[in-house]
């Protein structure tokens, strides 16, 4: 016989969806493999600057859900993503103390502030580096070699720093480690103020230098199609980013071909694909309309090849993603999708 | 080559059929309890009006209760007896209802009294029309409107295509699978009476390839000049709501607050078509329905030929329950009710009852709710393209008349493939229903 209680809800009674907290562990998974990565390519300074980075967002979210009187929010894994992100787009060689203060930033002003998962405007990860950007411009400019030998038992010197104080140069340590022609400037800044560019291949496998995370194109690449496949990611997002980035710097590549660098390198150089699949794809600061996704995508894509051919900087991925973000309710607005029924189709009546 | 295309809509939701537990099953007769509760108000609009006195003796078929009005039905004694007393009962819908309580005759017989045969060619299509209303017979789908006021074409429109829905999109559900098995010649006939009473040249039969028997056993018995023809359609829910079968099939849009008759369609279900043919002929009135049961709670699952008025609790003694039922649901799992008590009778849009048990439901019931993540998937599902995610960001703020004036919350039919979908366990239907509510209330009060 039944139990004397009923339950009552109402319908629908059934449902299938991966749960957040499913989501975003996954996208922790596809993280891994791109910072392990990293490891493998700058040593040990890789891994502490990923655990600390990842550990201050993580104590930076459980002390303001404490200060709030919220329920603690780190098991639902957006925090770790944050801190992972975080931790890919910079330096190697970052002194440790700056990306406590990144995290930190990160999760207190970018997230909690607004309230927490689901309400911030703007992309945490890209909060944090934009901060650390505008306080730490040295530091995040000093690029150190991939493959450096002796990575795996010594840190680099700036990674050491003691808090709030100026990393050491890193010049001797440099020449100690003797890797002939380093220049200590990443591919794309070899690009824009020398005009030296750098294969197209060695991009695509991740075999330059630059931020931690931003090595290997087709590695990001796969990382990203496993959570397309899982159904946990808007593919076309990335997409659109990746074609406005095409169309733009194809445009101008057409127009002049020495003076402007050839799509593919624009495609696979900097972090432009750990930003297209990873962070322009951030599902809260992204639109939801189908043809909002589209314009949004394509809309970063252009402005990260405006900023990186016209800007002071090198790099133009962050704020393209971040004006991108702020542009999202607006984009949102104009293209709401035509419901069905909207525009009367009467048959004419004889 | 349109006819070999399988025909589908953008968007929508593949949730599991779990139809296979009785898709097999012939329909089969259920006893009658000692006592059927017949509600007044079992449709949509005026309930109808008791004709019997408590004590009098009545035969199986015979009017009880007549129509009040236009949008209103008369119901009919499903079985031979006696009039116990007419009182407020507990239906599925919530509020107590008026209703009639018969005291089965033991031994009554299953054979219908009542009734006389007549000849559909001879009558005008008016004629039809209000004896569909004698008849009783409303949406047997589930939205209970009443069958004669569907067949009614609105002054300024015509009817030019009749679909018959024959989708069942719900999981879990067979009842009109097993019609479109069972009963065919009562169905074509049916189809046959509503062309006649719409003035419509054809009609088209839109099933499911889940269910190419049916289209198969349908396709055998028309004959190739025949005004009625079927259509394979994609499995896909909602297939079978109203709008997106006219979208689907004719590539038609029912204009935003219109009836189909606007874009020159009128949809009956497949049972209800098929009640049409089995009861106009003889002039008798609906007193037995199909009923699927089913579900991990049930011992012994299939399609019922249920009495109206049977209490649930007879239905579910008859069926057996295994140990760990809990969750009784009257229709199907995307857009069925919740029954709060086992004393509600089956009524004319019972179409099945599905009986969950504790495991199920664990799995169903999200951990926690979690912050919109506007991750997009309510806006990929809606069939009806609205922005499910926005109707709840301001649902959660109360500002239901935005939701109604600047993002369409009237044209939400509540299909639930939202909530479906969605990561963070939102009931974003829930809102909808309520805010739907309030600003129905406020516009009340206004007028």
């Amino acid at each position: 016989m039944a139990k004397q209680t009923v339950e009552l809800r109402t319908s629908p009674h059934i449902r299938k969806a991966p749960s957040v907290d499913e989501i975003m562990r996954n996208v922790v998974y596809a993280l891994i493999p791109i910072c392990l990565f990293a490891i493998y390519q700058f040593g040990i300074s890789a891994l502490a600057l990923i655990i600390v980075v990842t550990g201050s967002c993580l104590l930076t979210e459980a002390f303001f859900c404490r200060m709030s009187g919220k329920p603690n929010t780190i098991n639902d894994y957006s925090g770790a993503i944050t801190g992972m992100l975080l931790a890919l787009t910079l330096p190697p060689g970052f002194p440790l103390w700056m990306g406590v203060v990144a995290g930190f930033i990160a999760i207190g002003l970018g997230k909690t502030l607004f309230g927490g998962l689901g309400y911030n405007v703007l992309n945490p990860a890209l909060i944090g580096r934009a901060f650390v950007q505008a306080a730490f411009p040295a530091a995040i400019t000093t690029w150190t070699p991939a493959f450096a030998p002796g990575r795996f038992v010594e840190f680099i010197p700036s990674t050491l720093a003691l808090p709030f104080t100026k990393p050491p140069s890193i010049e001797s340590w440099l020449q100690g480690v003797a890797i002939d022609g380093f220049s200590g400037a990443t591919p794309l800044a070899l690009q824009k103020f020398e005009n030296i560019s750098t294969d197209t291949m060695s991009l695509f496998t991740g075999m330059t230098p630059g931020s931690v995370g931003e090595g290997s194109a087709l590695l990001i690449l796969i990382c990203g199609s496993y959570l397309i496949i899982r159904n946990m990611m808007d593919w076309r997002i990335p997409a659109a980013m990746l074609l406005g980035v095409l169309l733009t710097s194809g445009a101008f590549f057409m127009i002049d071909a020495v003076k402007y660098p050839d799509p593919l390198f624009v495609l696979f150089s900097g972090g432009l694909m750990l930003g297209a699949i990873f962070m322009a794809s951030d599902m809260v600061a992204s639109p939801v309309t189908p043809r909002g996704v589209l314009i949004y995508g394509l809309f970063i894509g252009f402005l990260t090849v405006i900023i990186r051919l016209f800007g002071g900087q090198a790099e133009g991925v962050m704020y393209a993603i971040l004006l991108g973000n702020a542009a999202s309710p607006l984009i949102e607005a104009v293209t709401q999708p035509r419901i069905y029924g909207a525009q009367k189709k009467v048959k004419s009546e004889q | 080559m349109q006819f070999l295309r399988r025909k589908t809509f953008a968007h929508g939701v593949h949730p599991p059929d779990n139809k296979e537990n009785t898709n097999t099953k012939s329909v089969r007769r259920m006893a009658f309890a000692p006592e059927l509760i017949i509600p007044l108000s079992q449709h949509f609009g005026a309930p109808a009006v008791p004709t019997v006195y408590e004590g009098q003796e009545v035969v199986r078929g015979e009017p009880i209760a007549k129509a009040n009005g236009f949008i209103s039905i008369p119901h009919h004694a499903p079985a031979t007896g006696t009039i116990d007393r007419i009182e407020l009962m507990q239906t599925a819908r919530g509020p107590k209802t008026e209703s009639i309580i018969l005291k089965v005759t033991p031994g009554a017989s299953q054979n219908v009294l009542y009734g006389s045969t007549r000849e559909i060619a001879d009558m005008t299509p008016q004629e039809i029309i209000s004896a569909v209303q004698d008849s009783g017979i409303i949406g047997l789908g589930g939205a209970g409107f009443p069958t004669h006021v569907k067949l009614t074409v609105p002054k300024g429109h015509t009817v030019d295509t009749v679909l018959i829905n024959g989708c069942e999109c719900e999981p879990y559900l067979t009842t009109d699978h097993r019609v479109m098995l069972e009963s065919v010649r009562d169905l074509i006939v049916g189809i046959r009476i509503i062309l006649k009473s719409v003035g419509a040249e054809r009609a088209i039969i839109g099933i499911e390839e889940n269910k190419r028997d049916a289209i198969k056993a349908i396709r055998a018995r028309l004959s190739p000049d025949e005004a009625i023809t079927v259509r394979e359609l994609k499995t896909k829910y909602p297939q079978g709501a109203e709008k997106i079968l006219i979208k689907t099939i004719l590539n038609r849009e029912v204009p935003s607050g219109g009836y189909p008759s606007s874009a020159g369609v009128a949809v009956y279900n497949v049972s209800t078509s098929s009640q049409l043919g089995a009861l106009l002929p003889y002039n008798q009135g609906l007193i037995e329905r199909i009923v699927t049961i089913t579900g991990p709670g049930v011992k012994k699952p299939g399609n019922y030929l249920i009495a109206l008025g049977t209490p649930l609790r007879f239905v579910m003694e008859q069926v057996g329950y295994t140990g760990s039922a809990n969750h009784l649901i009257l229709g199907g799992p995307m857009m069925g009710t919740s029954v709060a008590s086992l004393d509600v009778p089956v009524t004319k849009t019972v179409s099945a009852v599905l009986v969950l048990t504790e495991q199920e439901e664990a799995e169903q019931i999200p951990e926690k709710v979690y912050p919109c993540i506007k991750c997009g998937a309510c806006v990929r599902a809606c069939p009806i393209h609205l922005n499910p995610s926005q109707l709840t960001l301001l649902a959660s703020k109360r500002r239901y008349g935005d939701m109604q004036e600047k993002f369409h919350l009237n044209d939400c039919f509540e299909c639930g493939c939202c909530s479906y979908v969605c990561p963070s366990g939102i009931p974003l239907v829930q809102y909808f229903r309520i805010a739907k509510a309030v600003n129905r209330e406020n516009r009340e009060r206004i007028a």
